[in-house]
């Protein structure tokens, strides 16, 4: 696997109704990164992620993800090295019940039903959703669903995680427990999210997009403290670096 | 709605429990099912006390599979307006006598309607029965299994998981609708309208993200469920019994010659 993991170098895209989503943006990520990407609806950050994928196509520019380009030649190359978990769970979990769902990636990659069945078992049990393996999906909390989805990509044992906003639909509890999971992953993690707190738990460096370029690259700290930068690209602080509102203190 | 999708899911949760009928292997069930149903449909429309032996069968399955008779019964209403629809209509073409019972006089159209509903009640509990011993998801794998084409077994499948998640969103947008109409709670056919154009839309939206989310790992056009099926001795016994309950029902006229063995009914029967 190559040095530089991820890298997208002057990527245009424009949606089938002529939206522009991203017009030339360029980043590369280094093996072991946690890296959040931040902006504001329409930004691209979802469009990047797709791209990352394989599930669309830069108009112009270049993706690459490990030793490969992203083009439909090589998705089989880049789907075993990136897995992805979507917004919306259930867009995730299609199947009768979780241990088919967890079990369905593995199986895909022609593994043995033996090791199929570890490696479900291994990546439930790493997201702490071992006991909810018989349930079938609709019958699963939000947290539940979101850590099943996790587990889902966990079992095909990527190089590189990637989430599009996955604190969205969860409750403190969930959130929190899903921040200290993604906290314990040693996976390169790139995290498309608004929630700015989650972002500066688990990564260690952010990317904003604005317009679909990139506004700024650095590490968390200093980018998210840029109020100026933020509001450009119309964002808010995370609640914990916002002055207190009654006495003005902190922040 | 979401109740009724509730009590639809409920089926798979009976097939979770340990009864000697869940444990057999579900290709058994669903050839036995299929053979039952292909039987039952042969019969004509005056043939309801050749029927009746065939009750025997979603009887035997209930029991084996201890389902309790009211969400049986529950969903065989949900789906009897139909089919009372149909069969209302029957005595009304045909009003020739066909049988005589204790000095009554039957028409060939009550026989018909009450063959028509017969031939419901047997079919669609053996087909709920098998999803209740089995499992709608086993029964999917067993299809494929048997050679039903993948087409056929992938979207059923995803029928069902999805089924729950439109069913909630319809649920959210009548909900929507009510909060905001007070005086219609209930939409009206323009509203009904714009609001199932806005579920299809809604749904072609999700199934494009599903089928991305399914290519991202790896789908290639089919469905691999780990379920391990084999053939056991106790399989081999149901489906000999089941056969042979049908065979005999297809080839004889058993209430007939119960009836001529008690001496109480003509060796030919009511035909």
């Amino acid at each position: 696997m190559s040095h530089h993991l991820v890298s997208l170098a002057d990527v245009h895209f424009r949606y089938p109704d002529g939206t522009p989503a991203l017009r030339g943006a360029s980043f590369t990520l280094h093996h072991g990164e946690s890296v959040g990407l931040v902006g504001a609806n329409g930004a691209g950050k979802s469009t990047v992620l797709l791209l990352l994928a394989g599930v669309i196509f830069a108009e112009r520019g270049s993706v690459r993800v490990g030793d490969w380009p992203v083009t439909p030649a090589t998705l089989a190359h880049v789907r075993r090295a990136l897995g992805m978990v979507f917004q919306d769970p259930d867009d995730q979990l299609f199947l009768p019940t979780v241990e088919d769902d967890v079990a369905f990636g593995p199986a895909n990659l022609g593994l043995p039903p033996e090791e199929v069945r570890e490696r479900a078992e291994a990546a439930l049990t790493r997201v702490g959703a071992l006991h909810l393996r018989r349930r079938p999906p609709h019958r699963l909390s939000g947290g539940e669903k979101r850590a099943v989805a996790i587990a889902t990509v966990l079992a095909m044992r990527p190089d590189i995680l990637v989430m599009d906003e996955p604190s969205s639909h969860l409750d403190p509890a969930g959130r929190r427990a899903l921040i200290d999971q993604l906290r314990a992953f040693e996976h390169t993690k790139i995290v498309a999210s608004h929630d700015l707190d989650l972002v500066q738990d688990v990564c260690r460096r952010t990317i904003v997009l604005d317009g679909g370029t990139v506004a700024a690259d650095g590490p968390t700290g200093e980018v998210l403290a840029g109020r100026d930068l933020l509001s450009r690209a119309r964002l808010e602080p995370p609640l914990r670096v916002q002055a207190c509102p009654r006495c003005g203190s902190g922040g | 709605m979401h109740a009724t999708l509730t009590r639809l899911g409920s089926l798979d949760d009976l097939a979770a429990r340990d009864t000697p009928a869940a444990r057999l292997d579900p290709r058994a069930k669903v050839i036995a099912t299929l053979g039952f149903v292909a039987v039952v449909a042969s019969f004509g429309r005056h043939d309801l006390l050749r029927l009746t032996p065939l009750l025997a069968y979603p009887l035997a399955l209930a029991a084996l599979g201890d389902v309790p008779l009211r969400p049986l019964l529950l969903r065989l209403a949900l789906a009897a307006p139909f089919v009372i629809g149909v069969a209302a209509f029957e005595p009304l073409l045909d009003r020739s006598p066909a049988l005589s019972l204790g000095g009554w006089e039957v028409s060939g159209g009550a026989l018909s309607s009450a063959t028509i509903l017969l031939k419901f009640l047997l079919s669609l509990s053996a087909a709920l029965l098998l999803v209740a011993t089995t499992g709608f998801d086993a029964v999917c794998v067993a299809l494929r299994r048997l050679g039903a084409p993948r087409a056929l077994t992938t979207q059923l499948l995803l029928t069902f998981r999805y089924l729950f998640v439109l069913g909630e969103e319809a649920a959210r947008a009548l909900r929507a609708h009510a909060l905001r109409s007070p005086d219609h709670p209930r939409p009206t056919l323009r509203a009904a309208g714009t609001l199932l154009g806005h579920l299809l839309v809604r749904s072609l939206a999700r199934a494009e993200r599903v089928h991305a989310a399914m290519r991202c790992r790896g789908f290639a056009g089919d469905l691999r469920l780990l379920r391990s099926f084999r053939l056991r001795p106790a399989d081999l016994a149901f489906l000999a019994a089941a056969a042979a309950l049908l065979v005999a029902a297809r080839a004889a006229d058993l209430p007939a010659l119960l009836g001529a063995a008690l001496g109480a009914l003509p060796a030919g029967g009511f035909r």
